[in-house]
Order: C-alpha cells, then structure tokens, then sequence
C-alpha cells in the first residue's frame, strides 16, 4: 500500500528485503515466545483463587480474573497457544489439499479438472460457517473435530488460485517440450508444476491461518467446538458474554485484543513472505 | 470472514452478438438442481456420520428412563435401523414434495420454522447489508481519490484491522459500549422483553435491530473498501478521467462522471456474492444479541442435535447463496455491458 519511492536514498537498515526478512525473525520469536509463554502458563490458567474473583485490570495486573478467580493473563496466553496450534494444523493441511488437488487437476486435466471444480463449487455452495457446524456436528464436537473441520474447508479459495497459476506453468513451451521428449504425468507435475507452487505454498499456509484462526475461535464461541473447559480465546469470550451485563469487560475486551493482535501478524508476515517470494504479486 | 479475496469477481469479457437471457437462465436452474442434490448427499452422509443417538436427540433427557422395548419400537417407527441408502431415499423423496419434515426442538415443521426465522434474519441481512455496501463504497470512493494520503491510510488501515476482528467479539464490544454502560440500545431479543406481539411498535424492532445490523455490516464492509479503492484507482489512471483533468473537470464532478460507474462494479458484485458470508456473520451476531433469526436456530440446532432442521438450514442456505450469486452475476452485466454471463460460472 506505500507509494512508490520517490528517490533511492540510503536505509538505515539495509534494502527492504532485509527488513522484511528481519520483521520476519521478529515476529516468529514473537510467535515462538507466545507458544512457551502458553505452555508455561498450563496450570496458572487453571488454577482458581476464590480470594481474588472477578477483579478487574490494574497497573500491574491488566487482565484482571474471573469468576474462579483464575488469572485472564495466563489464560489468555494458554487460548492464544492453542489458536496458533489448532490455525497452524488447519492452515497447513488445508494448503496441502489446495497444492495437491490443483497440481493433479491441471496436469491430468479433463475428467480429474471436472472433479475438482465440481468439489470446489459444491465446497462454496454452502454458507462456510454452516459447512463447519455440519462438519463439527458430524465429528461429534471437541478440539479434533475443530481441526479437522477447519482444515478440510479452507482449500477451495487456494485451489481456484493455484489452478490458474498452474495452468500457465503447464501451457509454458518447456513443459510442452519435456512433454514431447516423453515425460510420464507425474515427473511433469513433481519436476515442472511443484516448484513453481511452492513459494504460494508458504505464503498460502500464512494468509490461510487468520481465516483459519478466526473460524476456530466462532465454533468455540458457539459451544461447537473445542471443550468448553479449555481456555481457548472462543471459549473465554463465550463466558464473558455471560457476565458482560454485570459489567466485566475486561474478560472479553483483551482476549479479543490479544487475538486480534496475533491475527494481524501473522497476516503480515503472510503479506511479507509474499513480498519476498513472489515480488510480481506484490503491488497488486 | 477475514482478509481480502478477488475470486468472485471475474474478469470482463466481450461477447459478440446479443445475448441469450433464456439459456442463461435454463442453465442457472440447472446447475442449482445439480448442487442441492450435492449438498443434499453430502449433508445427509454427515448427519449419518455422527456420533449422535437420534433416539436420545428425539427423546432428550428422558432417555435414560427408556426400556428398550420403548426404544425398540421409537428405532422401529423412526427407521434409525434402516440401511443409510433406504433412509436417504425416504428423506430425498419427502424432500422433492416440499416436506423436511419436523424439528425436534421447534415441535413445528422444519419448513416453518426456516421461514418464520428467516424473515426475523432478513430485517437483520438487509440493514446490516445495505449498510456495509453504502459505508464500503463511500470510504473506499474516499481511500481511492485521496490515494496515498492520509485519509487512505486510516481508511486501509482500518479495514485490513476489521477483516482481522472476529465478527462476534466486535458485537460483543458494541453490546457492552452502547447497551450495558451507554445504556441507549436494548441488550437483546428483537423485540421488548414480555412485551405482546400487538404492542410492539415498529420504533421498538428498529431499535433492536440497530445494535445487531452495524455489527453484523462490519463483516461485509473491509473488502468493499478494498475493491472500491482499486477500481477508484484504476479509473483515476485512465486515458479518459487524464482528458477530463486536462479540460479542468476536478473534485466531485470528476468522482461523480468519469469514475463512478466504473467503481461501483465490485462493491455490487462483492455485496451480492458475499450472502454466504453475511449469513456467517449472522449465525454470530445472533448469538451474542440473541435476536431471534435463522442464525441462531442453526447454533440451536446443532447444539440440540436437531438434525431435520439442520438439513432444512442446509438445502436453504445453498439456495440463499446461489440467489446471491445469480443477482450479482446478473446486475455486474446489467451495469457493464462488456460482461458474459454465458462463460461465467
């Protein structure tokens, strides 16, 4: 979204790939540092102190409790953890459908194209938040249910994406080429069409997570999808909504915060990467 | 729900000749038979799929009081014992007459239950919708003309953020700010708490709806800004808006008759294409404020395990998805003439 740079003057810190490549270390520490802070918070975010219930945020305590008294920062922490977790399985196993299925449909192309558009439509049909509460219905609820149902619906979009991409490749005169000299379908699509998907598979998996996120914690926040007994951000939400009229904010207004925050970078480490990996697409 | 994509909207293209409304609207008909019977099998293979004991989701509570003579004869009369095949041919063939039989926790006909919800929803979907396209397209109409500065910033900024917001923890913002310490909004239902339906007055629906539609229409806005913005970009780059400046056309006249029609294209197509989205959202949003609609009979359903209703809300909201499309499809042509409806899918 910046303006094109008027005049090339020297930077303090280097080219922009440089910064975008240290932003990016950043924020996986970032990342990194929110996973053990989660795990290390485990039994804080359980633990309740009837003494300290319902107090709201102080200078030194910005969270406050709740109702059991059990810390909202630790809890807040442990929610966060596993929304990365459940977002980075979803994320990447969605991106693998949408690789897989794209790069088969394309090189095989007829009937194996049909089939995959037909799957891709038949996905968008539905409303995405009702295909996920059949999905979860289906699974009978609970943290897998959650995953897998936000996993196996993510891919449409994707595939529709690499599709294109992939036709190019595969209409490229050195494919035609490699074909003629008697290539067998799959060296084709595992020599010619992979390498080319591979860079959307990186940025694919960081732009797919928020989404990936996001719909995991509105199952949660529904009652269908992780146990109602973990601290996961929907979860947490979903009980302040309970005792928002008594007026404790701060349950839900900095667990949302918190999400928000982490949605929002992992977007812009997804925009970054792509801004590295794939420059052409970059000012689109 | 979050982030920007271009998919639905496609790229113009020139048709020769005229154009044949008739087997464009044969083949729409078509292709939606062809997706409810997908959805209809899809749907029903899940609902066989779970973990659920229908005899315990017909019965509710009262289960564990059952002899299994009683549960037997309930296995018996249902056909839960029946092959999946024989069961889905049942439930197809009532389905083809217009029967989708009974909800559990309704106690009314599926059909009923989906209609009356709907028309509650459809007060909420149409403010909350009119309101993301009217917002979007003014600020993405200001982003794209002040490109660059700070007003474009702010405004990009500030969509890329609501894209990013889970929809339900903004309601849940707006419910605390203006129903629990402004106290100028009501905190739930769609219309007074205890009142009598002959005693509700239209200012009293307003006034319940507003909460739930703003944040129901934040959903909708930020990729409406997006689109806005570029095709306001785009029109400001071309030959023809470069002519108009040279004979000195500046300002709002400018935005108002060389750039207008031509932004207006996505905001229309994403409004129209995003049903499925705005439905979502609405699943959500009737949650926190408990207004009575379709959404929240979904939530119920699938909480209470009322599986006829969730299939009804199944087959109905593919056909709410797909009206949404037809009509973008349909009105994108209508407005840019350039447009095939017959290569589009």
């Amino acid at each position: 979204m910046t303006a094109p740079a008027k005049t090339a003057r020297p930077r303090l810190l280097g080219d922009r790939r440089t910064r975008v490549l240290a932003y990016l270390v950043l924020a996986a520490a970032v990342l990194v540092g929110i996973v053990v802070a989660g795990t290390l918070a485990q039994d804080a975010a359980r633990t309740p102190h009837l003494d300290a219930v319902n107090k709201g945020p102080t200078a030194g305590d910005w969270f406050g409790t709740d109702r059991l008294g059990r810390d909202m920062f630790a809890r807040t922490l442990v929610g966060l953890r596993l929304s990365l977790l459940v977002g980075t399985t979803a994320a990447l196993a969605s991106t693998v459908i949408a690789i897989v299925l794209a790069s088969l449909s394309v090189t095989i192309g007829g009937w194996a194209e049909t089939a995959v558009n037909w799957l891709v439509d038949l996905f968008l049909a539905l409303p995405h938040l009702v295909l996920l509460i059949l999905l979860a219905f289906a699974l009978g609820g609970g943290t897998r249910a959650v995953i897998i149902a936000v996993a196996v619906t993510h891919w449409p979009t994707l595939t529709r994406v690499l599709q294109a991409q992939a036709r190019q490749v595969i209409s490229s005169e050195y494919v035609a080429t490699s074909r003629a000299l008697g290539t067998s379908t799959f060296r084709l699509a595992r020599r010619h069409l992979v390498p080319h998907l591979l860079p959307h598979f990186v940025v694919g998996t960081a732009l797919m997570f928020p989404h990936a996120i996001l719909h995991e914690a509105a199952l949660s926040f529904l009652g269908l999808g992780i146990d109602p007994t973990q601290p996961a951000i929907g979860i947490l939400l979903a009980d302040s909504m309970k005792v928002l009229s008594a007026g404790m904010w701060w349950l839900a207004v900095l667990p949302g915060v918190c999400l928000l925050a982490l949605v929002k970078l992992v977007d812009s480490i997804g925009e970054n990467l792509r801004s590295i990996l794939d420059p052409r697409s970059y000012h689109l | 729900m979050t982030a920007v994509d271009t998919r639905r909207v496609p790229a113009a293209r020139t048709v020769p000749g005229g154009f044949r409304w008739g087997r464009f609207v044969a083949r729409r008909a078509l292709r939606l038979v062809v997706l409810l019977c997908g959805v209809a099998v899809a749907a029903f293979s899940l609902m066989m799929a779970s973990p659920v004991d229908p005899v315990r989701a017909y019965v509710g509570a009262e289960v564990t009081r059952l002899g299994p003579e009683q549960r037997a004869v309930i296995e018996e009369t249902w056909g839960f014992n029946d092959p999946p095949l024989t069961r889905f041919l049942a439930w197809a063939r009532e389905v083809v007459q217009g029967n989708l039989g009974d909800s559990i926790v309704f106690n009314q006909p599926v059909v009923d239950v989906i209609a009356e919800r709907f028309l509650t929803s459809l007060a909420l979907m149409i403010a909350a919708w009119s309101l993301s396209a009217v917002l979007g397209f003014g600020m993405g109409l200001l982003a794209g003309y002040f490109r660059g500065r700070w007003v474009d910033r702010v405004l990009t900024w500030w969509a890329y953020t609501l894209a990013s917001a889970p929809t339900f923890w903004v309601a849940l913002l707006l419910l605390y700010v203006f129903a629990v310490a402004l106290r100028v909004a009501p905190v739930c239902c769609a219309v007074p708490i205890g009142a009598m339906a002959d005693e509700v007055t239209i200012w009293d629906r307003l006034h319940h709806l507003i909460l739930p539609a703003v944040a129901l229409s934040i959903v909708g806005v930020a990729p409406i800004v997006l689109h806005t913005r570029q095709a306001v970009v785009e029109a400001l780059a071309s030959d023809h808006v470069a002519f108009a400046r040279a004979q000195g056309e500046r300002g709002w006249g400018l935005v108002r008759h060389r750039i207008l029609r031509n932004a207006c294209a996505p905001a229309l197509m994403l409004s129209f294409a995003s049903f499925g989205e705005l439905f979502g959202g609405s699943i959500l949003a009737e949650q926190v404020f408990s207004y009575p609609g379709l959404g929240e009979a979904t939530t119920t359903a699938a909480l209470r395990q009322d599986v006829p209703l969730l299939l009804g809300i199944a087959l109905f909201t593919t056909v709410f998805v797909f009206i949404g499309n037809l009509l973008g499809d349909v009105i994108h042509r209508l407005v840019d003439p350039r447009v095939s409806l017959d290569g589009a899918r």
